[in-house]
């Protein structure tokens, strides 16, 4: 037990948690206390050392009174037709965000319906043991969004769910729950980003997903904080019998950025897509640990990642695929790749694959990339110098994904600004709405 | 404009080409037709860099300059440009991005502007009018999921955009259905002018009605066997090449 753990929990004293919550708070609070501090020799952190976290001293939340961000909002929004929250370190502001529907609610204004919502599906996906911060979630647990969409309705707006970190030394634990019933539909957008470069605080993030029968969701994770953020999240799904999910992951480097995905197939004839992309540059690191899991037979899973590492950045991808024995005629692909920009750089890549059925359809591949020479080769044939066409190559290989994003005001939002990150602007793309996309 | 003396060069320790020679002036229209695998795109790979493509002897003289002292894009930005018998599919990276990118490097190397996003936008839907590519082909990925035919419209946008003084079309025609034959072909000749010359290499005197060409060669076993006005095309078609190779034994 470390220090850390420790001061984890004497933070729980300053929060004013609901007394309907308290069971598992406690629970969880004695789980954290009792697990092993991760090390290098810990399978799943060998290679993202978290002796910085340990270093950072936990000694407040979020202040009560949230400070005036209008214009860094306006600037930094994606301009989403969506039912927003917003929270400023972890603390609603309830001026900029919407009017919330019926379906969307905090934890601290549910009522019992919703409670029993959240006690019904809280902390039931997975078991401890592979995530440490999720039983911190579960310690910390004062406060939290529920969505749950009953039988056959449709979220009318996408959720937008912004969390913005600013310069303060201070905690925030970040929960949200998405219940679909039976053939509902939702579209979600996680997004954090930084109000300042300096970031002393940490966020530990857990969302958790249940998507009912024939229930569809589309959803967003957006990790867009500045280098110093120390950010360790985690998104928990279970999708029952034909339930549908298409996730989109993305993550800018940070001092700390750990994500994990669990994802579990649980009724047959379930589809997941699941994409992501991350860019970490300068001495940053992104963490995916992704984990789907085959219960049942007839489903399908297809997930791809892409990063380019640049500078002394470091990125660790681990996506593991887990076919039990009754999950027959699974169909399941997995695809990492990796581009290095720099010979500093470093990728550590690991598909795991455990296939206990044997009539199943699986692909998985791990690569770090070469930029193809035929491509070079024919845009500077066209004039374009080796690095231009590097650059714009390396930009076009995680554009391919971006391309793919369902969600048109998100794939506007990410596209420019990733490409800024490699030199691109705009301007093209509003060129050719200024004149018109007609074809007249 | 372009004086190639007897060129040797290699792919993968293979010898292609083995003493061509070829002299185009300005203002010329060349075309070159020859037996599968004779050497005819290695000649264009090798004139615009291409790597994997070693020469092992002769040289090219590119106006007036040794083209083999200038890197792939110099080549490009001096005026000489390849439409790609195969052009490649580069998923991802937007056209419009591509294009905009090779005109200001072109524009650059002139001492020219950039242009403003809105004026290349607008020059570049001219020129994909003039090729009857739809304009949604612009945002698409370079080539990517372009048929055969829509890829050769693009290489010859690409071209039109790009106004080069020496163009080598390596099987423009191919694959090409008659109405976009008639596209290329006139895309071809709106741009002829005295100072531009063209390379055209071709399988089908078809296209030779359309682009009239100042001479035909025939390029086999890695050299120019025979040179003739038009009416060679016509011959070619008639005997086929067989008569020619024994020759170039
Ligand atoms: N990259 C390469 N690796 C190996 N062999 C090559 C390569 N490029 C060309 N060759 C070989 O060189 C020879 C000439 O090829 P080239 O493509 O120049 O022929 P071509 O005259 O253009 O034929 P076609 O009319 O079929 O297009 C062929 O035998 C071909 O297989
Ligand atoms: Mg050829």
């Amino acid at each position: 037990m470390t220090d850390f753990q420790h001061q984890a929990i004497r933070l729980t004293s300053m929060q004013r948690p609901e007394t309907w919550l308290e069971s598992l708070r406690t629970k969880a609070a004695d789980d954290w206390l009792a697990q092993p501090w991760p090390t290098r020799k810990t399978e799943h952190w060998k290679y993202t050392p978290l002796q910085n976290l340990q270093k950072t001293i936990l000694h407040a939340w979020g202040r009560e009174e949230v400070p005036l961000l209008d214009t860094l909002l306006e600037n930094n929004l994606a301009p989403l037709n969506a039912y927003r929250l917003i929270f400023i370190d972890g603390v609603f502001d309830p001026f900029n965000s919407s009017k919330l529907p019926a379906e969307v609610v905090q934890f601290s204004k549910a009522n019992e319906d919703q409670q029993a919502v959240v006690l019904k599906y809280l902390g039931t996906i997975i078991e401890g043991e592979r995530h440490l911060f999720a039983t911190l979630s579960n310690a910390w647990l004062d406060d939290g969004v529920l969505i749950h969409v009953p039988r056959n309705q449709k979220l009318d707006k996408p959720v937008y769910i912004v969390n913005v970190s600013t310069a303060a030394p201070v905690t925030t634990n970040q929960r949200v729950l998405i219940v679909l019933e039976e053939n509902s539909s939702a579209e979600i957008v996680e997004h954090y980003f930084s109000a300042d470069p300096v970031q002393q605080g940490f966020v530990n993030s857990l969302t958790e997903i249940h998507i009912g029968d024939n229930a569809s969701l589309q959803h967003y994770r957006l990790n867009l904080e500045e280098e110093q953020a120390q950010h360790i999240g985690a998104v928990h799904v279970d999708l029952q019998r034909n339930a549908r999910l298409r996730g989109f992951a993305i993550a800018l480097g940070a001092s700390l950025m750990r994500i994990d995905y669990q994802l579990n197939h649980r009724g047959q004839g379930g589809e997941l897509d699941l994409q992501g992309v991350y860019v970490p540059r300068n001495n940053q690191l992104v963490d995916y640990h992704t984990n789907i899991c085959h219960w049942v037979p007839h489903c399908r899973s297809n997930e791809a990642f892409r990063g380019i590492v640049g500078d002394s950045a470091q990125a660790i991808f681990n996506g593991r695929i887990y076919i039990h024995q009754h999950a027959q005629k699974t169909l399941a692909e997995l695809s990492n790749k990796n581009l290095l920009t720099s010979s500093k750089a470093e990728v550590n890549t690991k598909p795991e694959l455990e296939i206990y059925a044997d009539d199943v359809r699986c692909a998985h591949g791990a690569t770090v990339s070469q930029l193809n020479t035929n491509a070079r080769y024919y845009l500077q044939s066209r004039g374009l110098s080796r690095s231009e066409a590097e650059v714009m190559l390396s930009f076009g290989f995680i554009n391919e994904l971006l391309e793919q994003i369902a969600q048109p005001v998100v794939h506007d939002y990410l596209q420019p600004r990733l490409a800024a990150l490699f030199g691109r602007d705009n301007s093209l793309n509003e060129a050719s709405s200024l004149l018109g996309d007609s074809n007249g | 404009m372009l004086r190639i003396t007897d060129l040797f060069a290699r792919v993968e320790e293979k010898e292609i080409l083995k003493g061509l020679n070829l002299t185009v002036k300005p203002g010329e229209v060349h075309a070159i037709m020859g037996p599968n695998g004779a050497g005819k795109s290695t000649l264009g790979n090798v004139l615009s860099g291409r790597e994997g493509y070693e020469v092992t002897g002769g040289k090219v003289e590119f106006n007036g300059k040794d083209l083999f002292d200038l890197e792939i894009e110099e080549r490009a930005r001096e005026g000489l440009f390849l439409a790609f018998q195969y052009p490649v599919e580069i998923p991802g990276v937007s056209n419009m991005e591509f294009l905009k990118a090779a005109v200001d490097a072109k524009r650059k190397h002139k001492g020219d502007s950039e242009l403003s996003a809105v004026e290349f936008m607008k020059v570049a839907r001219e020129a994909s009018k003039r090729v009857s590519l739809d304009q949604a082909f612009l945002k698409r990925g370079v080539n990517e999921g372009f048929s055969g035919g829509e890829k050769k419209r693009n290489e010859i946008m690409q071209m039109m955009l790009l106004e080069p003084s020496l163009c080598i079309l390596d099987e423009t025609d191919s694959g090409l259905d008659i109405d976009a034959l008639q596209v290329v072909a006139n895309g071809v000749n709106a741009m002829r002018s005295p100072e531009r010359s063209f390379i055209v290499v071709t399988h089908y005197q078809r296209l030779l009605d359309y682009i009239v060409p100042d001479y035909v060669h025939v390029l086999a076993n890695g050299k120019i066997v025979k040179t003739g006005d038009k009416s060679l095309a016509l011959e070619l078609e008639e005997k086929g090449y067989a008569w020619l190779e024994d020759e170039a034994v």
